[in-house]
């Protein structure tokens, strides 16, 4: 007897005894998990408080110890540094550009190939399909140093295009497109043939229409690691005109520790086109997130 | 119907009517589509793969093969063999980025799930301001860890950080923080927490909200307590997220890099160099890209490893989502092509 009969008690203990808590949840004006959660989530937000607080602080008050906690007004010195004196307005310039052809060029290039992954048969095209997925689980690590080397031989160091030639197609990206594009029904599209039209038109007019949810994942996951990579412009770049913000940051960083209220006008400037890109489309990040988490 | 003007695609599913079509011409035209579909079909992937073969492939044999000379990216340089890892083995540069690296992944992956899956659980739930809790745990995964970094340093900043000014406060004397060996890593491992947990919390929320409502349901009916049906139902569920989380976590913390190189530089006294900054140091800094290159593979070594014990710890309870969606994936490419 006894197991299960015991374990039957003592839920029904356990049941009884939260009943009157229960009760006693509903009296309060709010669900007791605020008591935990709002805390918690407001620990998250407080350094990112504090970056846009500090950014307005004026000299005085942030150099001294004890720094203040609250600026007495809003100055905008910080600001008026980092765009006057620096080359913030040109790093903004580059991580733009980098990032609107990387993105664009993700989309095209992923799409164009994703679909003949998916629909067509040609010669090689498993043998591709493996290697593009095999490169997927490559790190960055193991083949920046001949990158470079290729970068170098291909003369584009030193210039923005050897950031953008290694970001103009992914697998990650062709991979995302083939698997979106294979969940499509094949119907659509051969009617398409049957009147006469070719691969590419029916890419562009009817499958990308439909395909808007893998668009928009590659966009985002594009936008997001090519804006925010620090590593590959470090290695690529040695001169100031053709910094991306994060390098340009971290090298204004280190040029000027003690301007600390500068400093964090540089880096609201570099975090916020993704903060806002995200606070406006926060839906499709996070899905774009997941599902890349969950199905790459 | 035998008009050889006629180039229209012929859907394949419609048979070919021998009499009136005959073998031959249709055979010929087939192969010229297929022909003219090859064609199509390499200018589609032709970009991409070059892209892809050209500055993915071809730089991982071409490390590899780096990893046996003595190279410093300017002058020719020479076949030296196994000696760039005989003599990894023995630098204690090296195994200092091994410790570190080691220690920092095996704090982060743990406490990085953990807290996780308890803020999911607890952000599960239809209450008000609930959107505004997630947004808000979930925000620091999309700054850059360079923003982070430069951030935090302000923040932990001996002499003017608000981190000291808030421990003088409450009567705690400065702490050096990053300037401290002795705290430096700690202190790295806070802030990738506090960027890191965020998309642990948003995978996990996917798959709780996923998660069938009648299972739950079903349990509860049958007399389940909450707690039961968390550890019976709810936890058991979440096996493949957590198995995927665990590789992912792992994968990017054995290659953390930029918020080392924007904090510390690696210091104070080597206390936070981690692999991949010793492999940006030799290569970059110090012009030894095959010893860097051969560090590199080291770390490759390690990332194969992990990816090949997860593999077995899943394969006993079947297929997960990922590899199922994979190997589902490419049998269907197989499938569907003609």
């Amino acid at each position: 007897m006894s197991a299960s009969a015991m374990t039957t008690v003592g839920a029904a203990v356990a049941v009884d005894a939260r009943d009157p808590g229960t009760r006693r949840r509903r009296r309060l004006p709010f669900s007791p998990w605020h008591l935990l959660l709002a805390p918690l989530a407001a620990g998250f937000a407080l350094p990112l408080v504090w970056l846009i607080v500090s950014s307005v602080m004026s000299d005085a008050e942030i150099n001294r110890f004890p720094p203040a906690l609250w600026p007495h007004g809003i100055d905008l010195g910080g600001y008026r540094y980092v765009l006057g004196n620096a080359m913030f307005p040109r790093w903004f310039l580059n991580s733009c550009v980098v990032a609107a052809v990387a993105v664009a060029s993700n989309l095209v290039l992923g799409a164009l190939g994703g679909y003949a992954f998916a629909r067509m048969r040609f010669a090689g095209s498993r043998l591709l399909l493996g290697l593009m997925l095999a490169t997927m689980a490559v790190p960055f690590q193991l083949t920046m140093i001949p990158t470079f080397l290729v970068m170098k031989w291909l003369g584009l160091i030193d210039t923005l295009g050897a950031l953008i030639v290694p970001s103009l197609v992914t697998p990650f990206a062709v991979f995302l497109f083939r698997q979106f594009f294979l969940s499509l029904p094949r119907e659509l599209e051969e009617a398409a043939w049957i009147d006469g039209c070719s691969r590419l038109r029916v890419l562009v007019s009817i499958v990308a229409p439909l395909a808007r949810p893998a668009l928009a994942t590659v966009a985002v996951l594009t936008f997001l690691t090519t804006w925010n990579d620090l590593s590959w412009p470090l290695i690529a770049i040695n001169h100031d005109a053709q910094y991306t913000l994060q390098l340009g940051l971290t090298t204004f960083q280190g040029q000027h520790h003690t301007k600390w209220s500068a400093v964090m006008a540089g880096n609201v400037i570099t975090v916020l086109p993704v903060l806002l890109a995200f606070l406006f489309a926060q839906k499709t990040f996070i899905q774009s997130l997941t599902t890349s988490g969950l199905k790459g | 119907m035998r008009t050889t003007g006629q180039r229209t695609p012929r859907p394949l599913t419609l048979d070919p009517d021998p009499a009136r079509d005959p073998d031959r011409a249709a055979r010929v035209a087939r192969r010229r589509r297929a022909r003219g579909e090859t064609a199509t079909a390499w200018a589609f992937v032709g970009p991409a793969v070059l892209v892809i073969i050209g500055l993915g492939v071809v730089p991982l044999l071409w490390s590899l093969l780096l990893s046996f000379r003595a190279d410093d990216l300017v002058t020719p340089g020479r076949w030296v063999g196994l000696d760039n890892y005989h003599a990894l083995t023995k630098d204690p540069a090296f195994r200092t980025a091994v410790k570190n690296t080691l220690v920092y992944t095996g704090v982060y992956v743990p406490l990085s799930l953990a807290a996780g899956l308890a803020l999911a659980l607890a952000l599960n739930r239809r209450i008000h301001l609930v959107g505004l809790y997630r947004t808000l745990v979930f925000i620091p995964f999309v700054v850059s860890a360079t923003a982070q970094g430069v951030l935090f340093s302000f923040i932990f900043d001996p002499d003017f950080g608000v981190a000291n000014a808030l421990l003088h406060h409450i009567g705690i004397s400065p702490q050096g923080f990053l300037d401290d060996p002795g705290q430096a890593l700690s202190v790295l491992l806070l802030i990738s927490l506090w960027s890191g947990i965020g998309f642990c919390v948003i995978v996990y929320l996917a798959a709780l909200q996923d998660q069938p409502a009648e299972l739950v349901e079903s349990a509860r009916l049958d007399g389940a307590n909450r707690r039961q049906v968390l550890r019976h139902v709810t936890l058991p569920s979440l096996t493949p997220v957590t198995v995927f989380l665990v590789l992912w976590q792992f994968i990017t913390a054995l290659q953390v890099f930029d918020l080392v190189y924007v904090t510390t530089k690696g210091g104070p006294l080597g206390a936070t160099t981690v692999i991949v900054y010793f492999v940006w140091e030799q290569a970059f800094q110090n012009f030894t890209a095959g010893y860097g290159a051969a560090a590199a593979y080291v770390l490759a070594v390690g990332l194969i490893a992990a990816a090949v014990v997860l593999r077995l710890y899943r394969r006993p309870r079947g297929r997960t989502a990922s590899t199922a969606l994979l190997d589902n994936g490419v049998e269907h490419g197989g499938g569907v092509s003609r």
